[in-house]
């Protein structure tokens, strides 16, 4: 996708939102949501590489957002170390994750590697909740108050969202890279017909590695972002499959497999999510996740492209409709 | 002795388990399709089993009344979702009943909150004593139920005329039909005697075990362990690894404890991909 219009007014719009609504009442609380959309774009981005762009459907990708989000902490809890300098310990950690998942599954075709991933990341998350050294079932905790700068505590959220942003505005451009040249047009190649594109040259096991590698690392990278703001984290909210889930609902509805689906995906679900929070309380969140396995299961029924696949081709159907219509109008 | 007791309540449990898992490897093997939903439908034959003897359905009558409220909802899942996505790209495929699963779930969880039920006390409860083994009479109805009724579909699949056709309809649909075999019906019975399996390894599993609205995601892992280690579409194999499922988790339970259980059954599955993709009797997968 070239770089248009929308995309600048896009990331015009992300730049501005923090200080556009800093003169409200309520801007602590849009400032705080602003900085979930960014984070929820970012993981959801990564996972769009392998999910999207190379058509592997992880549904574990807790697996590497819960690595970044504990070893951010656990350098803190260990050593005593900031939370930041934990980051290249998770992408690591992440990656070598990402081999091990990889190595064995991608020989396999189809579901191997979807059924994997949501083994492995039951696997560590009962292992994690039963270690004592990560906090056990309790979690583990980053400084509570910041001892210098590089704590990277604050207590509004524009920071937060300033350092996510710059994130995400790396994840896209490498994904945009990635996409417009060789690799892309392999992973695409895999995507449709993995046969096909093996049978043509492509080195579809490595290409499928180095996909999911690349995207194990950006997603660790969003944990730690998690983990520095939160500052607390545990079993359930790193390595839950409900973190995979969230992941998988923002890519899809937005438009999986396309650069800026994830983003509208997150722009819409984040805010509606805060919302349902507030009207309905904490036992709001049961229906939530009724409502998300409806839209992923209505999704893959009717529109697998997501919303962007559906503006693309409803926007010239409505249009040759009105023109249509105009014309019978006027004979 | 407590080792031995282990073992064999291991291994009744692990008939159940091969009941289920046959269901989940017979649409695999059938369609190349992964139900990420299936360890709901076995939830849903826990609840199934519970309104039944609320109805007031005796413990001969609940077990079929879920299998067959699960075939039907078997059935009606391949017309409206399946049957669409079959041959869409994976992303669609796999979402499908991923979504599927998270609705049923959090649904379930809605409607019947999330505390743990037990069936009421009926003839099953209680324990008998055999040869010095003390074995819950419902663990072993479970147990000789799941392993008639596994059987019975090794045996409906390769000496039936019926089985014959749903296995011509897996090898080529198009030269299937050409045959005076109608595609969808076979897979819409394949689906509703999948779901129906894990219905009745739920209620039968129910009237043995606690359960909630959250233990589908543990039977389905467990069934994609079997499946994995059993091979490709293998119904004997399925079986097979049900049974070493079942009695490796008791030993590790035993051995090591009962948290471990679960770690211990993953990082076999792990393992088994690394080592032997193909599974124990599978054929080399596609």
């Amino acid at each position: 996708m070239k770089p248009g219009l929308g995309t600048a007014a896009l990331w015009a719009a992300l730049l501005i939102f923090p200080l556009a609504v800093a003169g409200l009442p309520s801007a602590p609380f849009l400032q705080d949501v602003g900085s979930t959309v960014v984070l929820t774009a970012i993981s959801a981005c990564a996972w769009n590489i392998i999910g999207g762009y190379a058509g592997q459907v992880s549904v574990g990708h807790s697996i590497f957002f819960g690595t970044g989000a504990y070893m951010s902490l656990a350098v803190f809890g260990l050593w005593q170390l900031p939370p930041v300098a934990g980051v290249p310990l998770g992408v690591a950690a992440a990656v070598l994750l990402a081999l091990l998942i990889g190595a064995p599954t991608f020989r396999l075709q189809g579901h191997y590697f979807s059924m994997a991933t949501i083994a492995v990341a039951e696997l560590i998350r009962l292992t994690v909740g039963n270690w004592d050294l990560f906090g056990a079932a309790i979690g583990i905790q980053g400084p509570a108050t910041p001892r210098s700068g590089w704590d990277l505590i604050y207590r509004s959220a524009v920071p937060y969202y300033y350092i996510d942003l710059g994130v995400l505005a790396l994840v896209i451009a490498t994904t945009a890279w990635m996409a417009g040249g060789r690799f892309g047009f392999y992973l695409r190649a895999i995507r449709s017909d993995e046969r096909a594109a093996r049978s043509l040259g492509v080195p579809v096991r490595r290409v499928k590695l180095l996909a999911l590698m690349l995207s194990a690392a950006f997603t660790a990278v969003a944990g730690s972002l998690y983990a520095l703001k939160v500052g607390f984290v545990n079993p359930e909210s790193g390595l839950g499959i409900l973190v995979s889930v969230q992941m998988i609902i923002t890519a899809a509805l937005g438009g999986a497999g396309t650069l800026y689906g994830p983003v509208l995906g997150s722009i819409i679900l984040v805010p509606l999510q805060s919302a349902s929070n507030s009207w309905l309380g904490g036992g709001g969140s049961g229906l939530t996740y009724i409502l998300y396995g409806g839209i992923i299961m209505l999704l893959a029924r009717f529109e697998p492209g997501g919303l962007l696949q559906f503006w693309r081709r409803g926007v010239p159907w409505l249009r040759r409709r009105l023109r249509g219509g105009r014309a019978a109008d006027a004979a | 002795m407590i080792l031995l007791q282990a073992a064999v309540s291991g291994l009744l449990l692990g008939a159940v388990y091969a009941l289920f898992s046959t269901g989940l490897t017979l649409i695999w093997g059938m369609m190349n399709f992964i139900n990420f939903a299936h360890g709901e439908f076995v939830m849903l034959g826990m609840y199934a089993a519970l309104l039944a003897t609320w109805a007031g359905l005796g413990p001969a009558a609940f077990a079929p009344a879920a299998a067959a409220a699960l075939f039907l909802l078997g059935a009606v899942v391949y017309f409206a979702l399946i049957k669409h996505v079959m041959r869409g790209p994976m992303l669609a495929q796999i979402l499908s009943t991923f979504g599927l699963a998270l609705l049923l779930r959090y649904s379930s969880l809605f409607i019947f909150k999330s505390d743990f039920r037990t069936l009421p006390d009926s003839a099953l409860s209680g324990t008998i004593h055999v040869l010095g083994l003390y074995v819950a009479r419902a663990q072993l109805l479970a147990g000789a139920a799941a392993a008639v009724v596994a059987l019975g579909m090794h045996v409906l699949l390769t000496r039936t005329g019926l089985g014959s056709r749903m296995l011509a309809v897996a090898e080529d649909r198009s030269a299937a039909m050409l045959m005076g075999i109608r595609p969808d019906r076979m897979q819409a019975l394949a689906w509703g005697l999948s779901a129906a399996s894990a219905g009745l390894a739920g209620a039968l599993m129910a009237v043995a075990y606690p359960f909630s609205p959250v233990v589908g995601e543990t039977f389905a892992l467990t069934a994609f362990v079997v499946v994995t280690l059993g091979g490709f579409g293998s119904v004997p194999g399925a079986m097979i690894a049900g049974f070493l499922i079942g009695l490796v988790e008791a030993l590790a339970a035993y051995l090591i404890g009962p948290v471990y259980k679960d770690i211990v059954v993953y990082a076999l599955f792990v393992a088994v991909l690394w080592v032997r993709p193909q599974g124990l009797l599978g054929a080399r997968a596609r």
